[in-house]
């Protein structure tokens, strides 16, 4: 395959980033928007080609009879470290990675049309399009990865990027300690990642993935069954690798940046920390997924940890007023059945059902990027139009925005997993995998499917049924403070068009023929529809939907009288059950004041002390001699003439 | 004499020291100190040039350019010069330092002689690149550390006596350990009977120094040129020494002296004792392990910006000495790019903290906010610094640490290992510290309104500043040319000795 268009991939974002980063100060806001969004366009042609060239060309490089084959497109050095360890940068086609390559683009281009609207006269427009175009560049350098270290590459400058974004009013106090939260957050997870990778390279001797992935027996034995701490020592590595990607996937309990990361501009949360690079987590175990085969442990970890997340954040989901950390939570309820959805698809080193869960995590991936988008991006428009982030402010609003409605209808539709929407297909086969492993994991996802529709349809009847605020009053009262106000009104072109098109998207895609792009060996899998499965899930989802509908349709008081029914769960929940709390107390009282300060008051005190001390005796000790340098001759004799006896007595007492 | 072209590392300092001091005024000295550094970078890099051509042709000496001229002959003391990659890269990053410090200090007071001061400084550090006979390199150590003392005493700030009394005493109590090693490694240089030398290559070849005295000289030498590198618990006189300091001050001393440590555990410590370095090695990884993750977190609650910056070397020079005890190829790479990195870097935050200090007088991060706003090009660069040091990947900092984790976790023991996670952990730590700066002085609003009025870089500090960022991404970004450069010189001697790779 020609190697030129994937390097345009990625050569475009950056050269963007680097032209207007540098540039943009001279230029327009209008040319760097266009700018941007031509070369992220330009950058969504090439992808697709790319993509569909892998999947439907039917080149023997890409498709071996049914099987679809890994091809690295190129994997130059980049790095020596060693005779056999190096990091390579390249470009890596297979099924998921091509299928990555569709979803960034597709959703990166949006955001880039729909911020030339929400944006719009915002300072710092310029360096906005530049960190968007850095994001992409590490989201598409992160998903081609080659090689692990590639992946860790990228995988930091995704984080940058996120922590350039959110702190992108970075005026605002809340955003400067929300970006400061995500980065570090995200880097004490990158510090597992790293020693995972340290772990892996110490045995294997190997970075890249394919030899890794396509040897897993010969990774499993060059650890020669180490064990450390009663775990297997391949089991440390990956659950460490594992960490990283909670961190970025905002699991349990490294998910208290994903909520504060909303403090960046909406747009940005639909890209980052909703589509793509929050499923990074998910897109790192799928990657080395023919390694945590070979660990149950490991499997179990993640399977346990991503059911507790979709649980806890689903919870939390239904007591939250700011509709960005309604969806936040969500996200990291939906990135949390990805995972689960992995960590149930093997058992003993065998896939179960031909490796569903791989198949159903990757299809959910996708169908999330789309609707999870299309929800943010319709919440970018309710804030737009209300100037609040809170429900409280909203209401009644399917009247004024008429089109925003509909296309966010069809988003909580597909989240909520009614057919013939998108989330309903990958949420299905999650629910499959689940019951395939064992019934327990699939009624407790089941359970979590539920409080999903109905966390959803509350924000959604809350926003657009629920009070009819009089917005006129509003209008007239921020006019007579001078302020330019206007009625509640579906946004502009730039702003219509990414809504309605992943609203499309998100109505149709669930239509894919999944099974037969994507598995975890490269095998057609050819889907069929667990009629109970699917039945049961749809039912609970519309008994959820109708709840959501009875409480919240009209204003009514019986939200709050159920609320207080069980006040200290709705108080807590509301408080995302204190885990910054404890976090706070963590970093401030433990670390800062537990370590840092004891430690730099020891080293000003205890070893600067000392050497202060050792110049202050020098100091003592001179100035206690010095009278001995008096100069006065007769003193000198006097001093010499008692040396000479004592001196000589001591001779004598030695001789005799 | 003067064919060999290294000797003009110290011939054109010694004729800037003399165009200095007939200038006549400022714009006279500027041309000096410009035209003198640039012509020490151009010669530095025309060097490298020609050394890659000879290793391209197939040179395999361990070094080259050797040169040696007697210079007192009782005692057998030469000047012998002779270079591999890794002091190219030395004289390469100090010659890019200088020039930015030159910009650096631009509107310095007394520029004659100040100037005149940092360049015998330069001669010092130049010299010590230069030289493979441990007397000379021992003289031009001391010649690079006196006048650190008047730069700082003189033109410094805050409690500036203190500091460079303080900085210049425990400096030269390293240097009395480290002449100690050095004489004793002078009469152990050649089996019985041959004549002494003080020649590096010469007491390699000849391998004569018992085990015995080697770990008896080894932590002398290691000590004393820890000290000037930063090891714990000998590091204090870096926090005061910095904070007082002028900007190009702090800038050629965290940038390039420092690593004049690094360079001489390697080439003296480590090079010619290599048994006793793996004997005893596990003491200083424990001290520079301590030193990595402890300058780290003491620089998490300083509010003075040199203090964070001078912790934060602490740390990262710490991981230079840290990998070079590493003893094996891939780690002592990852210390010298660690050094080159660090240098670069260190030198980009002195001078920006030398210029957003210049602007507000005032170092305390409590005291100031939302520079972002007020001075959009220097709260850009000290991001980049910061993402830098931090270690982001495409700046030089990711590599070098990276480098070093790698090759020192390859080591097949375990207490190795084991200081590498702790030394690892360094990475989050470093996070907190930098981002803690830029959230409290770069980002949030502005502080004080008397703040408003300053304005941004001018030409000079922004070509300072814009020339360490592109050197920084260089490495960052073509990290391999570096790490052959540098790996070159490992392969030969030291490890057959060991019997380790």
């Amino acid at each position: 395959m020609d190697i030129t268009i994937p390097i345009l991939i990625l050569a475009i974002p950056l050269f963007m980033f680097l032209f207007l980063g540098l540039a943009g100060v001279k230029m327009s806001h209008k040319l760097a928007g266009t700018l941007g969004t031509l070369g992220m366009g330009t950058v969504l042609v090439l992808s697709y080609y790319t993509a569909f060239t892998y999947y439907f060309s039917g080149n023997p490089l890409f498709i071996d009879g049914t099987d679809r084959l890994q091809y690295e497109v190129f994997n130059v050095t980049w790095l020596q470290f060693t005779d056999f360890l190096s990091i390579k940068l390249g470009f890596l086609l297979d099924p998921i990675s091509a299928m990555m390559l569709v979803v960034i683009p597709t959703i990166s281009f949006m955001v880039h049309v729909y911020s030339l609207g929400y944006m719009h006269g915002e300072k710092g427009f310029q360096r906005y399009y530049a960190f968007l175009s850095l994001f992409s560049f590490s989201m598409l350098g992160l998903v081609v990865a080659t090689n692990i270290f590639q992946m860790y590459i990228f995988w930091e400058l995704v984080g940058a990027s996120s922590f350039l974004l959110i702190g992108f009013f970075y005026t605002l106090p809340s955003a400067v300690a929300a970006c400061k939260k995500a980065f570090i957050v995200t880097r004490f997870a990158d510090l597992g990642f790293l020693l995972g990778i340290l772990i892996l390279s110490f045995y294997t001797k190997q970075l890249d993935f394919l030899p890794m992935t396509q040897n897993p027996q010969g990774v499993f034995a060059s650890f020669g069954g180490a064990t450390f701490m009663g775990a297997s020592v391949l089991t440390w590595a990956l659950v460490l690798i594992f960490t990283g990607g909670m961190g970025k996937s905002a699991m349990l309990p490294l998910h208290i940046w994903l909520p504060d990361a909303m403090e960046g501009p909406t747009p940005v949360s639909a890209l980052i920390h909703a589509a793509t690079m929050v499923v990074a987590g998910v897109y790192l175990v799928a990657r080395l997924f023919p390694l945590y085969m070979l660990e149950n442990a490991a499997l179990m970890f993640i399977t346990v940890v991503g059911a507790v997340t979709a649980f806890y954040a689903a919870i939390v989901a239904c007591t939250q007023i700011d509709i960005k950390r309604i969806l936040a939570f969500s996200t990291i309820s939906q990135i949390a059945f990805m995972m689960v959805s992995l960590g149930v698809a093997a058992h003993n080193n065998e896939a179960i059902h031909h490796g569903l869960g791989y198949m159903a995590s990757m299809f959910h991936l996708f169908t999330h990027a789309m609707f999870k988008a299309l929800l943010f991006l319709g919440a970018g428009a309710l804030i737009h139009a209300v100037h609040s982030n809170n429900y409280t402010a909203m209401g009644g609003l399917r009247k004024y925005m008429p089109v925003t409605h509909i296309t966010f209808l069809i988003g909580c539709l597909a989240i909520a997993g009614i057919p013939p929407f998108a989330g309903f297909w990958s949420k299905d086969e999650i629910l499959v995998a689940c019951f395939e492993n064992h019934w327990f994991w699939g009624a407790w996802m089941m359970m979590v499917a539920a409080m999903t529709a109905f966390y959803m349809f509350r924000m959604y009847f809350l926003v657009f049924w629920w009070d009819n605020p009089d917005y006129e009053a509003r209008v007239k009262e921020a006019e007579a403070h001078g302020h330019h106000a206007a009625m509640p009104h579906d946004p502009s072109f730039p702003m219509l068009f990414p809504l309605v098109f992943l609203a499309a998207v998100s109505t149709v895609c669930g239509l894919i023929p999944f099974g037969q792009l994507v598995t975890f060996d490269g095998s057609e899998y050819i889907a069929h529809l667990n009629l109970p499965v699917a039945g049961a899930s749809v039912a609970i989802a519309v008994i959820a939907i109708f709840f959501a509908r009875h409480l919240y349709i009209n204003k009514n008081d019986n939200p709050k009288a159920m609320a207080d029914k069980v006040r200290w769960l709705w108080e807590a929940a509301h408080h995302r059950f204190y885990w910054d709390e404890i976090y706070l107390f963590i970093t401030r009282r433990i670390i800062f004041d537990g370590i840092c300060k004891p430690i730099a008051w020891f080293d000003r005190h205890v070893i600067d002390g000392t050497m202060n001390g050792l110049a202050y005796i020098t100091n003592q000790a001179s100035v206690a001699i010095k009278g001995f340098q008096s100069g006065k001759v007769q003193m000198y004799i006097w001093w010499y003439l008692i040396g000479a006896v004592v001196l000589g007595l001591i001779t004598a007492v030695c001789i005799l | 004499m003067f064919s060999n072209i290294l000797i003009y590392f110290v011939v054109i300092p010694l004729v800037m020291l003399l165009g200095l001091a007939l200038c006549q005024n400022i714009k006279q000295i500027r041309a000096v100190a410009v035209v003198g550094s640039v012509a020490l970078t151009a010669l530095s890099v025309w060097l490298l040039i020609d050394y890659l051509g000879l290793r391209a042709a197939g040179v395999e000496d361990p070094m080259l350019y050797v040169d040696s001229w007697s210079w007192f002959a009782p005692l057998n003391i030469n000047l012998a010069v002779g270079v591999d990659g890794i002091s190219i890269a030395m004289l390469i990053l100090t010659g890019f330092i200088l020039i930015t410090g030159s910009f650096a200090s631009w509107e310095i007071p007394q520029p004659k002689e100040f100037f005149l001061w940092l360049v015998l400084l330069s001669t010092g550090v130049y010299g010590f690149f230069i030289s493979i006979d441990l007397f000379t390199m021992f003289m031009f150590y001391e010649v690079a550390l006196i006048p650190m003392y008047l730069l700082i005493g003189v033109w410094g700030s805050g409690n500036k006596n203190y500091s460079a009394m303080k900085l210049t005493l425990m400096l030269m109590g390293g240097s009395a350990f480290l002449m100690l090693g050095l004489i004793g490694i002078y009469y152990h240089s050649a089996p019985e009977g041959q004549p002494l030398t003080w020649n590096i290559l010469e007491i390699v070849n000849n391998a004569s120094i018992s085990l015995g005295w080697q770990k008896f000289l080894f932590p002398m030498t290691f000590v004393g040129f820890g000290v000037l590198g930063a090891m714990f618990p000998f590091h204090t006189w870096s926090p005061d020494g910095h904070a007082s300091a002028p900007t190009a001050v702090s800038m050629l001393h965290a940038g390039v002296l420092m690593k004049l440590g690094g360079y001489g555990c390697f080439r003296v410590a480590i090079y010619l004792m290599p048994q006793a370095a793996n004997e005893l090695a596990w003491i200083f990884i424990i001290l520079t392990g301590i030193s990595v993750v402890y300058g780290a977190f003491s620089a998490c609650v300083q509010n003075d910006l040199k203090y964070i910056n001078a912790y934060s070397s602490v740390s990262h020079c710490g991981l230079v000495l840290f990998a070079i005890l590493m003893l094996n190829t891939t780690a002592m790479t990852g210390a010298i790019m660690q050094m080159l990195s660090h240098g670069l870097m260190t030198a980009l935050f002195f001078a920006l903290i030398g210029m957003i200090y210049g602007r507000t007088h005032t170092r305390d991060i409590r005291e100031m906010g939302g520079m972002m706003q007020i001075l959009p090009y220097l709260s850009v660069c000290y991001v980049i610094a910061g993402m830098a040091s931090l270690g982001l990947p495409g700046l030089s900092g990711f590599v070098a640490e990276m480098t070093i984790f790698v090759g020192s976790f390859q080591h097949t023991d375990l207490f190795h290992r084991v200081f590498v996670i702790v030394a690892c952990s360094s990475i989050v730590t470093t996070a907190v510290y930098i981002l803690r700066v830029v959230g409290k002085l770069l980002y949030g609003p502005v502080y004080d309104e008397h703040h408003m009025t300053l304005t941004d870089a001018k030409w000079w500090e922004r070509l300072s500043t814009a020339t360490l960022i592109v050197c920084v991404a260089a490495i960052g970004c073509f990290p391999n040319f570096f790490a052959d450069l540098i790996k070159f010189t490992f392969s030969p001697d030291i490890f057959k000795v060991l019997g380790l790779n």
